[in-house]
C-alpha cells in the first residue's frame, strides 16, 4: 500500500475523506469497517459482539445492502455509501424511523446490544420488500443473534413498522401487494402476558 | 388491582428506549476515558503447565507498548474462594489461563505485542474431568483444595452456610415409600451464558491506592465489595456502571479482569480498556458449573415424597468463586420443589483443569434440579403419578419450610402458585396431551410427539441489602440515588415507575443517578430474582420517606396534620381540599432539596415460581429434536411492566436455559483440554428462523412484599425449561434420556441407530433399582454397567470429531 493514498466514504449522507496509513487517526489497511465506522468517525452505535461474521450485530448498510461491517475491510468501501443506526431518524426533523418508533413502542429489545444490528437488517428487508411475510422477516434477521430472547417482541415491531410505512407513504409509492397469507398467523404470540385469572 | 395505578402494569417506554434505537446507548467498550491504554491477555495453550519461562524483551520493544506484565511483576490480589486465584501466576490451570499482560496505545499493537512473547512451559498432567480428578493420586489443582475438592460453604452465608440437606430420617422414610427410584444423572454440558456485549472493564488506578473502575455487569455496587476484599482491603474502590449488554449473572465474575487491568494500570499510569474477544469470552471467562447426582428417592402412590438421599458431584472448573453460594442456594431451592421430611443430600465440589465455573442464572438451583428431577421421575413413572400433578402437590405452600442458604430453617408465607400451575396446563392443553410416563402424545410416521413440564422457584428474591434515596427537587422532580443499571430487565425503568406512582408524578419527571459508587448508597443490585422485591423495596421506601418529609414541612404552611395532605405532579394539598394547592417549591423553597432513605433487609420467607410446559417433535430418522411449543405459567404478583415482563419469560429459551437442553453446550478436546466450539458458529444459538410457539401466563395475586404486592420472575426463568425438555423427549421416544443436551447423535445413539461411541457422557444415568424403567436403559448403562457415570468428556471429545 502506497503512503498518502485517500479513500471516501460517505456516512450517514456525510462524506469523509480518510487517509490510509498507520498512523492513529488513519485507516489503517488492515482496519474492519466496524473499527473505522466507531473508533475514527465515533458512531458507535454500530455493535461488535463476535468481529468474525456470526453474530449480526455490526450490521450496517453498505450502498443500501445489508452487511456485516467486521468482516469488510474499510480500504475496500472506497466510493461507497453507508447507513448506520445514527442515520436512521430524519435528517431533517430529527424523528425516529418507523422502525425505531416501532421498536420503542414494543419494548423490542431487551439489553439492546443487538438492536442496532437488527434494525439495520429490517431496514434492509424493508427497503427491499416493504410488504413482507412472517417467515421474510424471520429469514431476514436470522443471523442476527439476540442472546436475551427479544425475537418475538422484535417480530412484531418489524411489522407493525412495515404497516406504519405503508400507512405513511403516498399510495403507490411502496409495494402494493397485500400481506400474504404467512402473514396473517404469526407462529409466535407475543404480548399474551397479562391477567387471565 | 394494577388497574387502579396511574403506571404500574402500563406498558410505558423504557426510560433508554429513544438511546438504545438510535445507538446514543454507550456501553463499556463504547467509552473513550482520556490517554487509555488498551490491554491484551496471552492465554496458555496447556490445560496444566508449569511456566518455566517468560521472555517479554521484544514485546517491550515494540513501539507503542507501554506495559507488558508477568506473574513476576503483579501485586498480590487474589480472587475465589478459598482466595487461590492470582493476578497472573507461575503454574497456569486450564487452556486459556493468564500468562501475560500487555498494555499498549492500540488494540492492534497489543495484539501484535502478544506474538512476540516467548513462553516455555513445563506441561503438568491435568484433570479434566470430576472422575479424572476425584481418583487417588491424581495431580492436585491447588494446594488450598486436596484431592481437588474445594472446602465447602461461603463465609458470605455465614457460619452455617448450607452444604448439605439433612433432615428426618431417609432409611424410614424409604421403607414407608411406595417406590423407590435411584439414578444417576448429570447436567454437565457446560453451556455458555454467552451474553451479546463481551466481558470487559476500563481500569484507571492512582497512586497511592485508588482504582476507579468502569464495569459491565448488571451489580456495579456488588463489584466494588466483592473487589475490595480482592484488592486485599489494601485499595479505595470506586465503581461506574452503565449500560451492560447481558449478563444473565456471568459478568459478576469478571475480577480476575479487572485485578488484571487495574495491574496494568498501575504499572502504566494511564486507564486501560481490558475487553475480551468473543474466543475468549468462549473459551476463558465463567461458564454454568456442572452438575451431577446420585440420588435415591422414595415416594407414595400419592405423590408423597418419602425420602430423598444423594451425592452431588459439583465440577466448579479450574477454580471456585462463588460456588460454595451456589450449592447452598441449590440445597434451598431442592426443598422448595420436592418436599420431604427426609433429606440426606451431600455435595462436593470438584476442581478440575477446565475453564472456571461462575455464576451463570439458576444459580446452582436448576443445575441440581435439572439433575435430580430425571430421577424423582422414575419415580413418578413407577407409580404412574402425572408430572403436573406431582409438581403441584409438591411446590412449597404457606405454612412449609426449608432450609435456606444460610443453613437456617424458614417457614413460607407467600402465595399459593396452584392457581397458577393450572393456567398454565390449561393454556397448553397438559390434560388432554399427557398420556402417561414413556408415551408419545402423538406418533407420525417418523415423528414423534412428547411433553413435558419443570417448575422452579427462588427464595434468593429477598437475599442482600438493598438501598436507596430519593431527592425531591423543588420544580416537581425527583432523583433515584441507585446502583441499578440497565442490563435487559428495564429494572432502573421499573424503579422509576414505582417511585413516580409513590410520589404521584409523570414518569419523565423521575430520573435515576448513574450506578456510581461514589454517588449511590449500597445495592447489591439484580441478582436471584430480588430486583421487583428487594430493590423496589428500597426505591419505594425512599419515596414514601421523601414524602413522608415534604408533607411535614407542607403542614406548617397550608395549616393542617401532616396526615391530612397529599401530593401530585409536583402539588402539596389538603386530600379533602386540592383547590388549596401549593407548589413544591412553596414547600422546599427555591434552594433546597427533601432526601428521603429506603432500605431492604434480606427475607427469606417469600418465594417466586415459574412452572414451564414444553411440546417437542423428535425424528427419529435423523435424530432432530424440535421444540414446538413453550407455555410458561407464573405469578407475578402485580405485574409492573408487561412487555418487559414478557421479554424476560421469552428469555426462558437462551442464556443457557430451555437451549440448554436442545443443543448448547460447550465441548472440550479431551486430549488438549481446550474448548472446541468457542466461536458463534460451532456454539448453536437459537435464531430468527426457529421460535416456537411461545405463550406466557401470568396471574397477578397480591403478595404481601412491598406497597405494590409484586413479586416478579426473573432470574429463575430459564430454570424449569431444560429438565421439562428432556422429560418431553423421553416420553416421544418411550425410553428415558438421560443427557443434556439431547443433541441428533444422543437421540440416534439412544435408539441404537449408531452405535455407541465408547461410555456416554457426564449426563448419562443409569437407574440401578426400583426404578420404572421399561429396560430402554441408554448405551452407557449397558457399557458401564448399572449404576456408574460416564465420564463426561469422551463423548464431547467424539461429538467433536464428527
Ligand atoms: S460482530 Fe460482526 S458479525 Fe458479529
Ligand atoms: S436484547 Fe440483548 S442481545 Fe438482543
Amino acid at each position: 500500500m502506497q503512503g498518502a493514498s485517500q479513500i471516501r466514504l460517505t456516512v450517514n449522507r456525510r462524506t469523509h475523506v480518510l487517509t490510509v496509513g498507520h498512523a492513529a487517526a488513519d485507516v489503517d489497511p488492515a482496519d474492519t469497517l466496524a473499527h473505522t465506522l466507531r473508533h475514527v468517525l465515533g458512531l458507535t452505535g454500530t455493535k461488535v459482539s463476535c468481529d468474525r461474521g456470526a453474530c449480526g450485530m455490526c450490521t450496517v448498510l453498505l450502498d443500501g445492502r445489508a452487511v456485516l461491517s467486521c468482516t469488510l475491510l474499510t480500504v475496500e468501501c472506497d466510493g461507497c455509501s453507508v447507513v448506520t443506526v445514527e442515520g436512521l431518524v430524519d435528517p431533517q426533523t430529527g424523528a425516529l424511523h418507523p422502525l425505531q418508533q416501532s421498536f420503542v413502542d414494543h419494548t423490542a429489545f431487551q439489553c439492546g446490544f443487538c438492536t442496532p444490528g437488527i434494525l439495520m437488517s429490517a431496514k434492509a428487508l424493508l427497503d427491499e420488500n416493504p410488504v413482507p411475510t412472517l417467515a421474510e422477516v424471520q429469514e431476514a434477521l436470522a443471523g442476527n443473534h439476540c442472546r436475551c430472547i427479544t425475537h418475538y417482541h422484535v417480530l412484531e415491531a418489524v411489522q407493525d413498522a412495515a404497516g406504519r410505512i405503508r400507512e405513511a407513504a403516498p399510495a403507490g409509492a411502496v409495494g402494493t401487494t397485500e400481506p400474504s397469507a404467512g402473514d396473517a398467523a404469526p407462529p409466535v404470540a407475543p404480548g399474551t402476558a397479562g391477567k387471565t385469572g | 388491582m394494577a388497574t387502579n395505578y396511574r403506571h404500574i402494569g402500563k406498558a410505558t417506554e423504557r426510560a433508554d428506549a429513544r438511546d438504545i434505537v438510535t445507538g446514543r446507548t454507550r456501553y463499556l467498550s463504547d467509552l473513550e476515558v482520556p490517554r487509555m491504554l488498551y490491554g491484551r491477555v496471552l492465554r496458555s495453550p496447556h490445560a496444566h503447565a508449569h511456566i518455566v519461562s517468560i521472555d517479554v524483551s521484544a514485546a517491550r520493544a515494540l513501539p507503542g507498548v507501554e506495559a507488558v506484565l508477568t506473574h513476576a511483576d503483579v501485586p498480590d490480589w487474589r480472587v475465589g474462594t478459598p482466595r487461590t486465584v492470582r493476578v497472573l501466576d507461575s503454574t497456569v490451570r486450564f487452556a486459556g489461563d493468564s500468562v501475560a499482560l500487555v498494555a499498549a496505545t492500540t488494540e492492534a499493537v497489543a495484539e501484535r505485542a502478544l506474538e512476540l512473547i516467548e513462553v516455555e512451559y513445563e506441561p503438568l498432567p491435568a484433570v479434566l474431568t470430576m472422575d479424572e480428578a476425584l481418583a487417588p493420586g491424581a495431580p492436585e489443582i491447588f494446594p488450598e483444595a486436596p484431592g481437588n475438592v474445594v472446602s465447602p460453604g461461603t463465609p458470605w452465608f455465614g457460619p452455617e452456610c448450607l452444604v448439605n440437606v439433612q433432615m428426618g430420617d431417609v432409611e424410614r422414610g424409604f421403607s414407608e415409600a411406595d417406590a423407590v427410584a435411584e439414578g444417576v444423572c448429570g447436567y454437565e454440558n457446560i453451556p455458555n451464558p454467552l451474553p451479546a456485549e463481551p466481558p470487559g472493564v476500563i481500569a484507571h488506578w492512582e497512586e497511592p491506592n485508588k482504582a476507579t473502575l468502569w464495569v459491565s455487569s448488571q451489580a456495579a455496587y456488588q463489584d466494588k465489595v466483592v473487589l475490595f476484599f480482592a484488592f486485599g482491603r489494601q485499595v479505595d474502590v470506586r465503581t461506574i456502571g452503565g449500560p451492560c449488554g447481558g449478563s444473565f449473572g456471568s459478568k459478576l465474575m469478571s475480577v480476575q479482569l479487572v485485578l488484571q487491568a487495574t495491574a496494568l494500570s498501575r504499572a502504566t499510569g494511564r486507564p486501560v480498556r481490558l475487553v475480551m474477544t468473543k474466543e475468549e469470552h468462549m473459551a476463558a471467562f465463567v461458564l454454568r458449573i456442572g452438575s451431577r447426582i446420585t440420588a435415591k428417592v422414595g415416594m407414595k402412590r400419592d405423590g408423597t415424597v418419602t425420602a430423598v438421599a444423594g451425592d452431588w458431584l459439583v465440577d466448579t472448573g479450574y477454580y471456585s468463586m462463588t460456588t460454595q453460594a451456589q450449592v447452598a442456594v441449590g440445597c434451598g431451592e431442592a426443598q422448595l420443589v420436592v418436599r420431604s421430611p427426609n433429606w440426606d443430600l451431600r455435595s462436593t465440589i470438584v476442581c478440575t483443569n477446565r475453564t472456571a465455573s461462575g455464576i451463570v442464572r439458576g444459580f446452582g438451583g436448576q443445575e441440581l434440579k435439572c439433575s435430580i428431577l430425571p430421577v424423582v421421575s422414575r419415580a413418578m413413572a413407577e407409580l404412574d403419578i402425572d408430572p403436573f400433578d406431582f409438581f403441584k402437590k409438591n411446590y412449597v405452600k404457606p405454612g412449609d419450610g426449608y432450609y435456606w442458604r444460610d443453613g437456617q430453617w424458614y417457614t413460607y408465607r407467600g402465595i399459593d402458585y396452584t392457581a397458577a400451575m393450572d393456567a398454565g396446563a390449561a393454556a397448553f392443553g397438559w390434560k388432554e396431551r399427557w398420556r402417561g410416563w414413556l408415551q408419545p402424545s402423538a406418533v407420525d410416521g417418523t415423528v414423534r410427539t412428547g411433553v413435558g413440564v419443570g417448575v422452579h422457584g427462588n427464595v434468593d428474591i429477598g437475599e442482600s441489602v438493598s438501598e436507596a434515596w430519593v431527592r425531591l427537587d423543588p420544580h416537581g422532580a425527583a432523583v433515584i440515588y441507585s446502583a441499578a443499571s440497565e442490563h435487559g430487565t428495564g429494572q432502573p425503568s421499573n424503579l422509576i415507575k414505582m417511585v413516580a406512582e409513590v410520589l404521584q408524578l409523570p414518569l419523565d419527571k423521575v430520573t435515576i443517578t448513574p450506578a456510581d459508587s461514589a454517588i449511590t448508597p449500597f445495592e447489591f443490585g439484580p441478582v436471584g430474582s430480588r430486583g421487583t422485591w428487594a430493590m423496589g423495596g428500597a426505591s419505594i421506601a425512599a419515596a414514601e420517606d421523601a414524602r413522608r418529609k415534604l408533607l411535614e414541612r407542607a403542614a406548617p404552611i397550608l395549616g393542617r396534620d401532616p396526615s391530612d395532605l397529599d401530593t401530585r405532579d409536583g402539588l402539596v394539598f389538603p386530600a379533602d381540599s386540592p383547590e388549596n394547592a401549593i407548589r413544591w417549591n412553596a414547600v422546599i423553597g427555591r434552594e433546597g432539596s427533601v432526601m428521603g432513605e429506603g432500605r431492604f433487609d434480606p427475607d427469606f420467607t417469600l418465594a417466586n415460581c415459574m412452572m414451564t410446559f414444553v411440546e417437542v417433535a423428535v425424528d427419529t430418522d435423523t435424530g432432530k429434536v424440535d421444540l414446538r411449543r413453550v407455555v410458561n405459567a407464573t405469578d407475578a404478583g402485580t405485574i409492573i411492566d408487561p412487555p418487559g415482563l414478557e421479554n424476560q419469560l421469552n428469555g426462558s429459551l437462551g442464556s443457557a436455559g430451555i437451549d440448554s437442553a436442545l443443543f448448547e453446550e460447550t465441548v472440550y478436546d479431551h486430549a488438549s483440554g481446550r474448548v472446541l466450539n468457542a466461536n458463534m458458529i460451532d456454539y448453536k444459538w437459537r435464531t430468527f428462523a426457529q421460535l416456537p410457539e411461545m405463550k406466557n401466563v401470568v396471574l397477578e395475586t397480591p403478595v404481601d412484599s412491598h406497597r405494590f404486592h409484586a413479586i416478579g420472575v426473573g432470574e429463575v426463568a430459564t430454570a424449569p425449561g431444560p429438565s421439562a425438555v428432556l422429560m418431553a423427549v423421553s416420553n416421544a421416544l418411550g425410553m428415558w434420556m438421560d443427557e443434556y443436551p439431547v443433541t441428533p447423535d444422543r437421540v440416534l445413539r439412544a435408539l441404537g441407530s449408531v452405535p455407541a461411541r465408547g461410555r456416554q457422557g457426564g449426563g448419562h444415568a443409569a437407574p440401578v433399582s426400583g426404578a420404572a424403567t421399561d429396560g430402554a436403559a441408554t448405551d452407557g448403562a449397558a457399557t458401564d454397567g448399572a449404576g456408574s457415570c460416564g465420564d463426561g468428556h469422551d463423548d464431547r471429545a467424539a461429538d467433536a470429531d464428527r
